[in-house]
């Protein structure tokens, strides 16, 4: 038994440590500063799929992602661990898409891709930690969900077994054939980059990355599974209605940055005497004790 | 039979007990359908729901949608999105609320898909307020302001659903106040009829085991709370936490960075992808203050910063700054709480 599983990824800026060279003078976010990444969730679902893989042979990984051409960076470390085939889902359509009218995008590319099996995506993105895209994805298919995944046990008589982390303890499901599969970051770290794939797919791309190089063009063109796909609205047949800014219910009316006000602290200095004091202070007050 | 346009929580319950976090969203929902001059209204779908509504009417509810069925129970995606998309479908609700939990960000994007209705995860604050399109110019009145941290925390956002209905939110526990309305309230309770609105292959996916731990943290309960940072450095670092949190009867928090690192447990996340608190006392070791982190414990009575920067950002809210290594600190103030406290 072979499956066909399509891995849904983002490229994301790393938001979970901005240090003080990442913030401007005035106290906001540069976010030019912050390195693009290969969303944390979504290595573990790859893994998911890669084991998968390597549990049934022959079977096929294909990620997609929605994005700029520069999106084909993760599908190239997608390739690099064990992925087959990558898509950069990427179209000025697509600006400003909410949840929602991303999961319009990614639906109509994936009945573009055809048939699957499974669809395993991360939980959620760190730029926005929604975790509504892989449930919508579902809806928008018409197939089933089972979300903060932890383990993909096992895919037997096209029906797939899956242990989930929820916050109330642990649940093992079963259901049939195709649905989608949202991974949590309890589940197993995505393995390291293979060498042989490396120095297979190192000049993998999209068309749009090497337009102005007929060298590397042709270069691909002679070795087709270097080929990185990269389709537009039209491409995967979108209704532009129901694309980006247009097709997202939600507006946003303001963003903010977020300035705490500061206190008056009282220092303590770190010297046997003044910490006793502290402790005294604390129990005399009835904080402690 | 439907009333129309209200505003509706999805309550969720486990072992016959509604949810805290769906308690808050009743509470926070009576407060704006006050405001809004509209009913406030519950749903709950599951089995054994006998009295289910006296725990849910005194929040002031005045009408409750009540599903039950053994197949609801535990909750599986399809049946319970089936229902929440063909009762919203019939009664039109201006606003729906569900717990930003495992069940309602399974839940929620899945109706909001099907209804075409705009969804925002894990707000922080939700207010009734005006709008209008830069766009068009057009002005729409008194539409629900779903508020949340984006990128990390490091901005604050505030969404809009002009068009369309319901405008749906979901908020984590925690972070709204419960609060019972009257304990005799007098609301209606609605007995549904399951068929009506699931279709048998609604319950595909079969629950094969399921092991309800009890969480052994309590953080949200917990009167002083010692959290560990990236500066704590390790896993046997965040030990020396646990002993100062052992001697003061406190439990040991973290930051998101020391959970990722996985020098400790994801229950014990503090901040706006974690857990809200506001204990008597917060005593930070090694963080440095991401306003993600501090979007979840800045509203603690006092707070003590160890830290071995003395420019980390968290001291600018800190009561008390200790500025050295956590390490050198931590065990001082043990011996001189034991010395002291009796």
């Amino acid at each position: 038994m072979s499956l066909n599983i399509i891995v849904l990824a983002k490229q994301v800026p790393d938001t979970r440590n901005v240090g003080k060279d990442a913030m401007k003078a005035d106290g906001t976010v540069n976010r030019a500063a912050l390195p693009a990444i290969f969303n944390p969730e979504d290595l573990n679902a790859l893994e998911q799929a890669l084991k998968l893989k390597d549990l049934y042979p022959g079977s096929k990984v294909t990620l997609l992602t929605m994005g700029p051409a520069r999106a084909a960076e993760i599908v190239r470390e997608g390739l690099f661990r064990g992925a087959d085939y990558g898509v950069v889902l990427s179209d000025r359509a697509f600006a400003g898409s909410d949840t929602l009218a991303t999961s319009y995008a990614l639906s109509a590319a994936i009945r573009k891709l055809g048939d699957f099996d499974l669809i395993i995506g991360g939980r959620q993105a760190i730029d926005g930690d929604t975790a509504q895209v892989g449930p919508q994805v579902a809806e928008k298919l018409g197939i089933p969900q089972i979300t903060y995944a932890e383990d993909i046990l096992s895919v037997d008589n096209g029906e797939v077994t899956v242990k989930r982390r929820l916050e109330s303890g642990v649940e093992t499901v079963k259901g049939k054939l195709p649905l989608v599969i949202t991974v949590n970051g309890t589940a197993d770290e995505c393995r390291p980059r293979n060498a042989k794939a490396v120095q297979k797919y190192k000049y993998a791309a999209v068309p749009s990355e090497v337009a102005n190089d007929e060298q590397k063009k042709e270069f691909i063109e002679k070795r087709p599974y270097l080929s990185i796909g990269e389709w537009s609205a039209a491409d995967v047949d979108a209704d532009l209605a129901q694309c980006g800014l247009s097709g997202s219910p939600t507006k946003v009316k303001s963003i903010q940055n977020v300035v705490f006000t500061a206190k008056e602290a009282r220092k303590i200095e770190n010297t046997e005497e003044e910490l006793e004091n502290l402790i005294i202070d604390l129990i005399a007050n009835h904080t402690i004790g | 039979m439907a009333d129309k346009n209200n505003l509706i929580v999805y309550c969720e319950y486990e072992d016959g007990k509604v949810s805290d976090v769906s308690l808050e969203l009743l509470t926070k929902g009576r407060q704006l359908a006050d405001n809004l001059g509209i009913k406030l209204e519950a749903v709950v779908a599951g089995d054994n729901l006998k009295d289910i509504e006296k725990q849910i009417l005194p929040y002031g509810v005045d009408t409750i949608y009540k599903f039950e069925d053994s197949r609801l129970y535990p909750y599986t995606s399809l049946p319970h999105s089936s229902i929440l998309i063909n009762l919203f479908k019939e009664i039109e609700p201006r606003i729906a609320f569900m717990g930003a939990t495992s069940i309602g960000r399974d839940l929620g994007p899945r109706v909001s898909s099907a209804l075409h209705s705009g969804l925002t995860a894990d707000c922080t604050s939700l207010e009734i307020g005006d709008y209008t399109d830069v766009k068009t110019g057009k002005e729409y009145k008194d539409l629900l302001y779903q508020i949340r941290p984006a990128f990390g925390g490091n901005i604050v956002a505030t969404i809009v659903n002009p068009d369309c209905r319901p405008q749906m939110a979901t908020v984590r526990e925690g972070v709204m106040k419960k609060e019972e309305k009257d304990s005799n309230y007098k609301g209606e309770v609605k007995n549904m009829e399951v068929n009506k609105y699931t279709k048998p292959e609604d319950f595909v996916i079969e629950i094969i085991d399921r092991h309800v731990e009890k969480s052994k943290v309590n953080l949200k309960g917990s009167p002083i709370i010692v959290a560990g940072g990236y500066g704590v450095g390790s896993k046997e670092n965040f030990d020396i936490l646990q002993q100062l949190a052992d001697t003061l009867g406190a439990e040991v928090g973290a930051s998101r960075a020391a959970v990722d690192a996985g020098w400790a447990d994801h229950d014990r996340q503090i901040g706006q992808t974690g857990v809200t608190v506001r204990p008597k006392l917060y005593i930070a070791c090694g963080i440095s203050g991401q306003i993600q982190h501090i979007a979840g414990m800045q509203d603690s009575a006092l707070i003590i910063s160890i830290n071995s920067d003395p420019d980390a950002p968290i001291n600018k809210i800190a009561d008390y700054v200790i500025t050295g290594k956590f390490e050198d600190v931590v065990p001082k103030l043990i011996k001189y709480y034991k010395k002291n406290s009796k």
